[in-house]
């Protein structure tokens, strides 16, 4: 028996290669076995190998699986782009093309991905379902196919117990070479005849040959069957097991079944035991009804997996479009409402909380409607009030007027007393006329009743229009209004009275605050908005008066003696102008250094502005004090006079430089402040950081 | 000079007033308080300018307006508290020349009075023809396909300063001064309600005018675009 393992015989192949070994099924003794768990989950994996569907069950496409992050596209891109050197241009010209369409699609993608919450909601429940079915459907199978094994290795196990028995049995193994085949024949052919008529196993009695025992070594069994179908680690365990004398182990392990003629080979079951000194018996079990079974198991289970995936998708989407489409008509709703359209109301069913959401809805939109409506009804009184009051007050004012005119032009004919007073009466009347025109002006955008009256004027013209108003006063202070125009004309929408009347305000003032100095006009306009920049170089302000220049009847030195008779509406009237044009009326200041004031409008009567033609700050013209400007790593001055009053030269950086000179400036922004009316100062998106700021040192 | 003005407004005060300085330089006023009683005396005194006020008991002053026009193109010069666009469109559209906010200078007044009653003595022979409409400058008569058309003294002037200089663009500013003889005072909400008029009586379709017509962001101009 020592060399029966030792020498292989003909035909039969190199073993002991070191394959992994069977598995020990338990005691013969027992005579049933009982399998670890181990043994199962092994054999399952082994069986499963090729008939499990794996990928088709654990990675179907996922659509909305990569949309979260900006995804695989900029991956494809680079690999495009290294693929792509070694292509030929059309190719590559192609795979851009493609690129591009591929970004295209994947930014229509993202954005569809976080605007529809419904298409999240069922993305989402399909991924889970996916992955939830997939996982229990493998978890089920793997189940089903430990159990089938299971079975059939306790069948085979009991099927090899009573084999092996009838063998032991069996005499006229122990005899001479002749004697042996001959039983060893009848043996298999005794055993063969115990799988009954379906053929339930194939039986291979291994002979050892060895020194003295016996002669011989050889297979016998099926001949359509291959005995390279029980594995060779079978073989080994079984012959270690029979070197060890042992008798009572049985061994079992998975198997291919092969056939010699024609037949398909399928999975199969060997177990084999030992039956004296040097033979051993396997039984070969066909696995091939279980593996149907296990097939028609996992194809069920994939379609019903399948299923009820897509059932679920639909279900969670319809309860989805019954949430989402509420919401949007809500969206929807409050979007009609928010353009304007008051009447909007929502369809209220039931008393769920889609219900109570309309009820809010509709509660919110009546109160909303109601207000709305008290507030017109009061701008209409105002309206009317100021009508009245307007008519009321100036027929006397006429006759006032026209009395003292008469006086006026009279007065040469009166004693002193009464000549000083008609001039005096002529003088105030004019300045209360004014005033009472402001103030109902004013009182007229306070009761929104001021309306644009839009039409393309070209701005220049506006501007030596206002001019030749103030000149009178200019000639009289003077004052040299100096005027950088465009050649071109500056043509824009907008209300010719209310821009002439900003102007002419912005010029008033600043021939009356620019102490004799030049006053520079400039003009200049961009695709979008034309701008005017009246620029002074009298007392300016500074960061205290600078929140005030817009306010109504503020004065910029209370102790100064006033010259025109100004109403000190003038600016605020100004900004309400500017705003109704969705214009920008703005201020710059510094104390002792003057001022500028910009209007910017928009080409177009409504549109938004984004920005202003002109800067907003003192010219390039006034370097400031030499001696700090020569310190300047930059010299303001250098910067050639007249050169593009791009706004880009002084963002910011202008006031820093000027910093250093130890004065102080102030930017007022007399827009895009809403609702609190007519304080002048404000934040502007355009430069934020300069709102209404100061930055001395 | 001609110089009977008619003054209609309600407020004695001011009537008074106005009387007093158009004597002043010259006119010889008129006067009537009360809307209902304008058109009797504008018949019996048929004077050469009217002096309305739009606030008026009885009859308003936009009515009385319209009835003058119905029977003369006289000129009319609106007295209004409101300067409101809605109004003095209104107004203008009734078929004012010219109006005037209160309260206003005398010298003002007497400007526009002035512009509105001048008028050129003698005016050469001169006929002007413009597409299918004929102008006879010193016979103060227009003929559209031979048929007389009736216009107001201003909307004729109108006409004529655009038809003397076939295809030149006017701008608003140059046909105030031209027409209503202002310098830089103006609305040029005038120029357009009044184009709007005259285009009502002289054109084949008022909403495609072919005579007066309008050059975007400039002004207007006589004949075919």
């Amino acid at each position: 028996m020592e060399g029966a393992a030792s020498s292989s015989e003909a035909g039969r192949g190199p073993r002991g290669s070191g394959l992994p070994g069977g598995i020990p099924v338990g005691g013969l003794s027992a005579g049933s076995a009982t399998l670890p768990g181990a043994v199962a989950a092994d054999a399952g994996t082994t069986l499963s190998g090729s008939a499990l569907p794996g990928p088709a069950l654990s990675g179907p496409a996922l659509p909305g699986l990569g949309l979260g992050q900006p995804p695989g596209h900029s991956r494809l891109a680079l690999l495009l782009r290294r693929a792509g050197r070694r292509l030929p241009p059309g190719i590559r010209r192609a795979l851009r093309v493609l690129d591009r369409r591929a970004r295209v699609v994947a930014g229509q993608l993202r954005r569809r991905w976080h605007r529809s919450l419904q298409l999240r909601v069922v993305a989402t429940t399909l991924v889970i379902c996916v992955v939830v079915v997939t996982v229990l459907g493998f978890f089920l199978v793997q189940q089903i196919e430990s159990g089938l094994l299971n079975s059939a290795r306790t069948s085979a196990a009991h099927q090899l117990g009573e084999g092996l028995s009838v063998a032991k049995d069996e005499g006229g193994l122990e005899g001479s070479a002749g004697d042996q085949v001959k039983s060893l024949l009848s043996l298999t052919a005794t055993l063969q005849s115990l799988s009954g008529p379906g053929d339930n196993f194939d039986v291979v009695i291994l002979a050892q040959p060895s020194s003295g025992d016996s002669a011989f070594g050889g297979t016998f069994g099926n001949q359509d069957l291959s005995w390279h179908s029980v594995p060779r680690g079978l073989i080994q365990k079984v012959t270690s097991e029979q070197q060890q004398g042992r008798t009572d182990e049985l061994w079992s392990t998975p198997t291919l079944m092969r056939y010699v003629h024609g037949q398909d080979s399928g999975p199969g079951l060997a177990i084999g035991g030992v039956i004296n000194t040097h033979d051993q018996l396997y039984y070969l079990f066909p696995l091939s009804q279980q593996q149907a079974t296990l097939g028609l198991v996992q194809h069920a289970m994939l379609f019903g997996g399948l299923v009820l995936v897509l059932l679920l998708v639909g279900i969670v989407s319809l309860v989805a479009r019954w949430v989402v489409v509420p919401i949007r008509d809500a969206a929807a709703a409050a979007r009609r409402l928010s353009d304007g359209q008051l009447d909007e109301r929502m369809p209220v069913r039931g008393t769920d909380d889609l219900a109570a959401l309309a009820r809010s809805f509709n509660d919110m939109g009546a109160s909303l409607q109601e207000k709305l409506h008290e507030l017109e009804e009061l701008s209409k009184v105002q309206r009317q009030f100021v009508s009245d009051v307007s008519h009321e007050l100036r027929t006397p004012l006429t006759t006032i007027r026209i009395a003292a005119d008469v006086l006026f032009a009279a007065r040469e004919q009166l004693v002193p007393a009464a000549s000083r007073s008609a001039e005096l009466l002529e003088g105030q009347l004019e300045r209360f006329e004014s005033l009472l025109a402001d103030l109902l002006e004013i009182s007229r955008y306070d009761a929104n009743a001021a309306t644009l009256d839009a039409e393309s004027a070209d701005v220049c013209d506006l501007v030596r229009r206002a001019a030749a108003d103030a000149e009178q006063l200019a000639a009289r202070k003077g004052t040299r209004i100096d005027f950088r125009l465009p050649p071109e004309p500056c043509v824009a929408e907008v209300d010719r009275r209310r821009v002439e009347r900003i102007l002419r305000n912005l010029l008033d003032n600043a021939v009356e605050h620019g102490e004799g100095r030049d006053v520079v006009v400039t003009v200049a306009g961009d695709r979008d908005a034309v701008a005017v920049a009246v620029r002074d170089h009298g007392v300016g302000f500074g960061p205290a008066e600078a929140q005030m220049v817009f306010d109504r009847f503020w004065r910029a030195d209370p102790a100064r003696a006033r010259t025109t008779g100004g109403t000190g509406l003038g600016l605020a009237i100004s900004l309400e102008d500017a705003r109704l044009h969705n214009g920008w009326l703005q201020a710059w200041g510094e104390c002792g250094k003057g001022s500028v004031f910009r209007l910017t409008v928009p080409r177009m009567a409504g549109q938004e502005l984004v920005g202003s033609p002109l800067p907003l700050g003192p010219d390039e013209a006034e370097p400031g004090p030499e001696l700090v400007l020569s310190q300047l790593p930059l010299r303001v001055s250098q910067v050639p006079p007249g050169s593009g009053l791009t706004g880009a030269r002084f963002p910011g950086s202008g006031f820093a430089d000027s910093g250093l000179t130890g004065t102080q400036h102030t930017v007022v922004q007399g827009t895009g402040i809403q609702g609190t009316g007519i304080q002048g100062t404000g934040t502007k998106p355009e430069d934020p950081g300069r709102t209404g700021a100061t930055s001395g040192d | 000079m001609k110089g009977r003005v008619l003054v209609v407004d309600d407020d004695a005060a001011l009537s008074e007033m106005l009387g007093i300085m158009l004597r002043g330089e010259g006119f010889e006023p008129t006067f009537v308080s009360d809307g209902d009683k304008a058109m009797e005396v504008f018949r019996e005194t048929h004077p050469d300018l009217v002096l309305l006020d739009l606030m008026l008991p009885g009859i308003d002053g936009i009515d009385v307006c319209r009835q003058i026009r119905t029977e003369s193109g006289v000129p009319i010069v609106m007295l209004t508290a409101k300067s409101d666009t809605v109004d003095v469109v209104l107004g203008l559209e009734s078929g004012a020349d010219d109006y005037i906010v209160k309260p206003f200078k005398s010298k003002e007044l007497i400007a526009r009075v002035r512009a509105r009653l001048r008028r050129t003595d003698d005016p050469a022979p001169e006929m002007l023809q413009i597409v299918d409409v004929e102008i006879d400058v010193a016979g103060h008569s227009v003929k559209r396909n031979g048929r007389p058309v009736s216009l107001t003294p201003l909307e004729f002037d109108l006409l004529v300063a655009l038809a003397r200089k076939p295809r030149q663009v006017f701008t608003r500013e140059v046909l105030l001064e031209q027409v209503w003889g202002y310098r830089h005072a103006a609305d040029t909400r005038l120029v357009n309600v009044h184009v709007q008029r005259l285009r009502a009586k002289i054109e084949k379709d008022p909403e495609h005018p072919e005579i007066v017509v309008t050059v975007r962001g400039v002004g207007y101009k006589a004949g075919p675009a």
